[in-house]
C-alpha cells in the first residue's frame, strides 16, 4: 500500500486553494474541502494520473449535534450517581464541541495505485446542499439518497434523489442527532378500519447506558496493567 | 383498414415476498413484452437502523448487532467492526488470535459462498446442489458453535483478540430414539479430537466436495445456457459502479484487500486470487467456486500453525478487555475492571477510522466516528453488496424475465447488509 504521507505531499501540493486543511490520522488521510471546491477536487482526483482514485467506495454525513457532550459529568465528585433506564437527557443547555453542525464524507479508493482518501465537506445547517458527484463516479447515487434520506442533505445535480431506506411517506431524518431512537410513529393494524394506521410512539425513550466522555489517556496502547 | 393494437410496455413488482428476491427487495419490473427495459430496486424493507442503534450502545454491545447485518456471513462483518475500533484504540492483536481471525473469516468465506451457490442454483432450476451445499455447511457451523456456542450469531470477535481460544474438544451426537448407536458413532468418527482436527478433517473432505458441485454444474448444458453471457460488465463500469470482490474479480479485475491492503496476517499466507474474462454470470460462478478452494488453503496453513503455536488470544490490557474469571475472584483491581467494563465499556479516543475487509461479498468496510465517549458518535457500515443492487439495473436491462432471476442470485444479495 502507498505511502499516506507521499499522498499526503502530492495532494497539499497540486490542491492546496481547494482544500482547507490535510491531516494524517491513523495513516489515513482525510482532507477537508469546502462545499463550494468539492466537485473540482473529486473530479482532479479521479483524473490525475498519479492519483486516479477511479473508485468511490462511500458517502456518508455525520451530524456533529451532540459531539463531545457527555450524559453524566465524571470531572467532578456529584451526590446523584446515575442509575439505569433513565429518561433520555437533552443536550439543549449545551454547546457541541465541532461546528458546523454537518459534514458529508467521501471515500475514495484507487484501485491502480493503491492508496484512499477520505474527503470531509462541513455543511452548515442553514445551507445543506452540496453538489452531487454522480457525474464522476455512478456508483455515488444510492449512497447520496441515503445521506438525503437519513440526515436531510441535497446533492445538487443528482439524477434521481428519493428516499431510499425509510419507508414510503415516511416524516423526517432519521440519522439527525434531534430525531429519538424510538422514532415518532409507530404502526399497527386496526382490525375496525381493516388498515394498518400509524399512531404517535407509546413507549418511553430511556438511556440504560450513559454516554460517558473520559478525556484522560488512560485507554491508550502501552499503559501497564492490574 | 384494420386498427393496429395499442401496445404499451408492461409495468409490474417483483417481490417483495419473492423466493426469488433473496429476501425482502421489491423490484419494479417495466417490461416490454418479455424483455426487461427498467429495473428500479426498492429496498429498506429489512432496514432496522443498526447505525443508529449503535450510538447509543457501548462499544461491545454492537458486536452482535454486526452479525445480523449479513447473516451468512457473520463473523467477516464483526471483524470489520472491530477492526475499526482496536484501529482507534492503537491495540496490536495477540497473532494466535490473528490466526484464528483469519481462519474463521475463510471458514465464514466458504459458509457464504456454499449458501451462495445453493441458492443460485436452486434460482436457475438445480435442486441438488443446494442439499449439498447444506451438507457441508452443517459442519462449518459445527465449529462457530463449538467455539461460541452459537450456531450463527457468534459475537465471537472482540476488540483486542477473540473471546476465548479453540476448544480442545468437539461436541458429539448423542444416540437418541432416532438415531442409534452405530449411526452416531459414524457421525461423531470425526469428532473425537479438537476442534483443529475437526477442521482439518473438513479440509480434506472439502475439496472433493467442490469436485462434486462443478461435476454438476460447470459443464452442464443447461447450466451454461442460463449464465454465459449473462448480466455481463466490463471492468471499468464494475469499477465506476463500485463493485467490489467476486463482482469485480469475475470482470477481471485483480483486486482483493487480502493481498493490495493485507490486515491481520494475509501477508503471510499462500493462496491466489482468481480472476474472470468476460465478466458474466458464469464468471463469477467459477470465481467463487475457485475461491472455495482457495480459502480451504488458507484453512490448512492456519491450522497446522495453530497447533504449533499456542498462547494469548486475547490483549493483556484489561482496560478494554474483561479479566479472567479466576482474576475476578482474587483480585480487587480485576473486580473492578470487570464491573467498569461491564457497565461503562470502555472510552476510545476521539478521530475517526476507517477499516475495510474483504467479506465474502467484496469490501465491507466501518467508518467510526469517537467524541472520545463509550458509545460511537457515528458508525457507517459500507456494505459489499449495496453498490451491487444498485448496478442490478445496468446488469438486466435488455434481458429476459428469467435471467433477472439468475443475475440477481449471482449478485449474492443479502439484505441484512444492504438495508441495515
Amino acid at each position: 500500500m502507498a505511502d499516506v504521507t507521499t499522498l499526503h505531499a502530492v495532494i497539499t501540493q497540486r490542491f492546496s486553494p481547494l482544500i482547507k486543511n490535510a491531516v494524517i490520522a491513523i495513516n489515513e488521510l482525510t482532507l477537508e474541502v469546502p462545499p463550494e471546491h468539492l466537485h473540482e477536487l473529486a473530479k482532479a482526483l479521479r483524473d490525475v494520473k498519479e492519483l486516479e482514485f477511479n473508485m468511490l467506495i462511500d458517502v456518508t454525513a455525520v451530524d456533529y449535534l451532540h459531539y463531545g457532550l457527555s450524559e453524566w459529568e465524571t470531572e467532578s465528585a456529584t451526590s446523584s450517581g446515575f442509575s439505569r433506564g433513565v429518561e433520555a437527557s437533552n443536550f439543549t443547555t449545551k454547546k457541541s464541541t465541532h461546528q458546523p453542525r454537518f459534514a458529508t464524507v467521501y471515500h475514495l479508493l484507487s484501485l491502480t495505485q493503491n492508496h484512499r482518501v477520505r474527503l470531509h465537506v462541513p455543511l452548515e445547517e442553514s445551507k445543506l446542499m452540496v453538489a452531487s458527484v454522480v457525474d464522476l463516479w455512478p456508483s455515488a447515487n444510492w449512497p447520496e439518497r441515503e445521506v438525503f434520506d437519513l440526515f436531510g442533505i441535497m446533492f445538487t445535480g443528482h439524477p434521481d434523489l428519493r428516499r431510499i431506506l425509510t419507508d414510503y411517506g415516511f416524516i423526517g431524518h432519521p440519522f439527525r442527532k434531534d430525531f429519538p431512537l424510538i422514532g415518532n410513529v409507530e404502526v399497527r393494524y386496526d382490525a375496525t378500519l381493516s388498515r394498518v394506521v400509524y399512531e404517535p410512539v407509546s413507549i418511553e425513550p430511556r438511556i440504560l447506558e450513559p454516554k460517558v466522555i473520559r478525556d484522560d489517556t488512560r485507554y491508550a496502547a502501552g499503559e501497564p496493567n492490574a | 383498414m384494420s386498427k393496429l393494437p395499442e401496445i404499451r410496455n408492461y409495468t409490474f413488482n417483483f417481490g417483495p415476498q419473492h423466493p426469488a428476491a433473496h429476501g425482502v427487495l421489491r423490484l419494479i419490473l417495466e417490461v416490454d413484452g418479455e424483455t426487461i427495459v427498467r429495473a428500479d430496486p426498492h429496498i429498506g424493507l429489512l432496514h432496522r437502523a443498526t447505525e443508529k442503534l449503535a450510538e447509543s450502545k457501548p462499544y461491545n454491545h454492537t458486536i452482535g448487532y454486526m452479525d445480523r447485518l449479513d447473516y451468512v456471513s457473520m463473523m467477516c462483518n464483526e471483524h470489520g467492526y472491530v477492526l475499526a475500533i482496536e484501529k482507534l484504540l492503537g491495540v496490536e492483536v495477540p497473532i494466535r488470535a490473528q490466526y484464528i481471525r483469519v481462519m474463521f473469516d475463510e471458514m465464514t468465506r466458504l459458509l457464504n459462498h456454499l449458501l451462495w451457490l445453493g441458492a443460485h442454483a436452486l434460482d436457475i432450476g438445480a435442486m441438488t446442489v443446494f442439499l449439498y451445499c447444506f451438507r457441508e455447511r452443517e459442519d462449518l457451523l459445527d465449529c462457530y458453535e463449538a467455539v461460541s456456542g452459537s450456531r450463527m450469531h457468534a459475537t465471537y470477535y472482540r476488540p483486542g483478540g477473540v473471546y476465548r481460544d479453540l476448544p480442545d474438544k468437539m461436541p458429539k451426537y448423542k444416540p437418541s430414539r432416532w438415531h442409534n448407536e452405530k449411526e452416531t458413532a459414524e457421525w461423531n468418527a470425526a469428532r473425537e479430537g479438537s476442534l483443529l482436527d475437526f477442521i482439518w478433517n473438513f479440509t480434506e473432505r472439502f475439496p472433493g466436495r467442490v469436485d462434486e458441485y462443478e461435476t454438476l454444474l460447470t459443464d452442464n448444458r443447461i447450466w451454461k445456457q442460463r449464465t454465459v453471457n449473462i448480466g455481463v460488465i466490463e471492468p471499468e463500469r464494475a469499477i465506476a459502479l463500485g463493485f467490489t470482490g467476486p463482482m469485480l474479480r469475475g470482470s477481471g479485475v485483480a483486486w482483493d484487500l487480502r493481498k493490495k491492503q493485507p490486515y491481520e496476517v494475509y501477508d503471510k499466507l499462500n493462496f491466489d486470487i482468481p480472476v474472470g474474462t468476460k465478466g458474466d454470470c458464469y464468471d463469477r460462478y467459477l470465481v467463487r467456486i475457485e475461491e472455495m478452494r482457495q480459502s480451504n488453503r488458507i484453512i490448512r496453513q492456519c491450522v497446522e500453525w495453530l497447533r504449533k503455536n499456542p498462547g494469548e488470544v486475547m490483549i493483556d490490557n484489561h482496560k478494554i478487555a474483561p479479566p479472567t474469571r479466576v482474576d475476578m475472584k482474587e483480585k480487587m483491581e480485576s473486580m473492578i475492571h470487570h464491573f467498569k467494563l461491564m457497565t461503562e465499556g470502555y472510552c476510545l479516543p476521539p478521530g475517526e477510522a476507517y477499516a475495510a475487509i474483504e467479506h465474502p461479498k467484496g469490501e465491507f468496510g466501518v467508518y467510526l466516528v469517537s467524541d472520545g465517549a463509550n458509545k460511537p458518535y457515528r458508525l457507517k457500515i459500507r456494505p459489499a453488496g449495496f453498490p451491487h443492487l444498485a448496478g442490478l439495473e445496468e446488469l438486466v436491462k435488455g434481458h429476459m424475465i428469467a435471467d433477472v432471476v439468475a443475475v440477481l442470485s449471482s449478485l449474492d444479495i443479502v439484505f441484512g447488509e444492504i438495508d441495515r
